[in-house]
């Protein structure tokens, strides 16, 4: 197995479902960092078979609210002189703005450009959101 | 524009508001002549992107007994809409020219867009599937003025309960009013959701598929239509569908003062002898909805009486 060698302060973004790693990757812009990131694919894993996972040996702005969104599994570790210092679990945000779409077809944002449609989440379990037009259900 | 009041989902009443509507709608057929001046001077868009022909008479009716005026249109081909104007805009004009609009339109959360854009009143007339407001109005005028008031009453809904959103809203409105009991009659496929059943007091309601049974302790009976394509399997419709109509026959087992209601159109759901029935107020709920947007239409524009 690739080794590569735990950080002294930064962020691991752990328990990231396979493939999603890519995203968040791209979504935090970390191609274009010049600090020391590391993208780590297909590792194997007690809890998810296996899963992907991101070292960043910097001290970033994460947003949590898009990164929940893309995958509300994954842990955050921040990392300080080389231990742990926080773990956050992410929960599913309870509002979301002009992040998703609804997908009903019949609802008016498939007929108008809103920009900011907000989502109201009405189940963690589920990942379903509402949308503020025609209440119906998004799940993520 | 906070200021401005709109109806775009029966929720957005509180439920003294609504308890406030119903009384002053009760008012006006008392005395429609206090309140024929009330709206003078003022103008009502009717935005009908889609033909409706009950609801949009109802609304013009209701600002013309006013002494208001109309404007608007009944289809949208014959709007600036044809040329592909937006929904924002369009409300944005209307309500250069207009005090209060109405708006009916087949998708969903049209009316909520448009509310946002306005600084006059908007009132949704229907939106898609998705809600109509003034028809929970009319419904709950209907029971509380041919039952004398909405308590102590024993509520059947029967039919499709599931997705019928005409029972949704009206059940939830209903929620607000003490000591009512309500059975919902349905096939077992068709059953009022979950998150409809959580409104209501615990003990409040119970859920049967059969309609003779409850017949005999209901003081309302609202009807709706069963449709085919809902029905997993085609076997169970032709089994159950002859048990949600209501002929004379069922009605034997029924209170003398039961009160029979259906949202309308109706298809099958209620036998054509029925309508010589007393009980069936069908007919006469579309004079109650007239009623009770003159009183809507007053509370919005915050004008009085005499």
């Amino acid at each position: 197995m690739i080794r590569i060698d735990t950080i002294k302060k930064g962020i691991v973004i752990d328990h990231i479902k396979v493939g999603h790693g890519y995203k968040i990757f791209n979504h935090l812009g970390l191609d274009k960092t010049d600090y020391t990131v590391a993208l780590l694919k297909n590792i194997p894993s007690n809890k998810l078979g296996s899963k992907d996972l991101i070292k960043i040996e910097n001290d970033i702005h994460l947003d949590l609210t898009v990164l929940g969104l893309i995958d509300p599994g994954v842990t955050i570790n921040i990392i300080e002189n080389g231990i742990k210092k926080e773990k956050i679990k992410l929960r599913l945000p309870e509002r979301v703005k002009g992040i998703l779409k609804c997908k009903n077809p019949r609802c008016v944002t498939t007929l108008e450009n809103i920009d900011d449609v907000e989502f109201t989440l009405v189940s963690q379990e589920k990942k379903e959101y509402r949308c503020e037009y025609c209440d119906a259900r998004t799940s993520m | 524009m906070s200021k401005v009041r709109h109806l775009i989902e029966p929720t957005d009443l509180k439920q003294q508001e609504i308890e406030e509507i119903l009384e002053l709608a009760e008012k006006i057929m008392e005395k429609p002549e206090d309140y024929a001046e009330a709206c003078k001077g003022k103008l009502l868009a009717t935005l009908f992107f889609e033909p409706s022909t009950r609801t949009r008479f109802s609304f013009e009716a209701a600002m013309l007994r006013l002494g208001g005026r109309i404007i608007g249109f009944s289809e949208p081909n014959s709007s600036a809409v044809a040329k592909g104007e937006s929904v924002k805009d369009t409300i944005r004009t209307i309500a250069c020219y207009s005090d209060i609009a109405v708006i009916r339109h087949p998708k969903e959360g049209v009316p909520r867009l448009a509310s946002k854009y306005s600084d006059i009143p908007v009132i949704n007339a229907g939106d898609g599937g998705h809600q109509h407001p003034t028809q929970t109005l009319t419904d709950l005028l209907t029971m509380k003025s041919l039952k004398k008031g909405l308590t102590k009453h024993t509520i059947g809904f029967c039919g499709d309960l599931k997705f019928g959103r005409t029972v949704h809203s009206l059940v939830k409105s209903l929620a607000g009013f003490k000591e009512l009991s309500f059975i919902f009659i349905s096939p077992p496929e068709l059953k009022i959701p979950d998150y409809i059943k959580e409104e209501l007091e615990e003990g409040s309601y119970i859920e049967i598929s059969s309609l003779d049974t409850a017949m005999e302790k209901l003081d309302i009976l609202y009807m709706t239509r069963i449709q085919r394509e809902r029905f997993l399997d085609e076997g169970e419709y032709m089994r159950l569908k002859d048990s949600y109509i209501l002929t004379n026959e069922k009605l034997q087992a029924a209170k003398k003062d039961m009160i029979i209601m259906h949202p309308l159109p109706r298809v099958n759901e209620i036998a054509d002898e029925v309508d010589n029935d007393p009980r069936a107020v069908y007919f006469k709920q579309a004079k109650y909805g007239m009623y009770v947007r003159m009183a809507l239409i007053i509370k919005l524009l915050e004008v009085e009486g005499k």
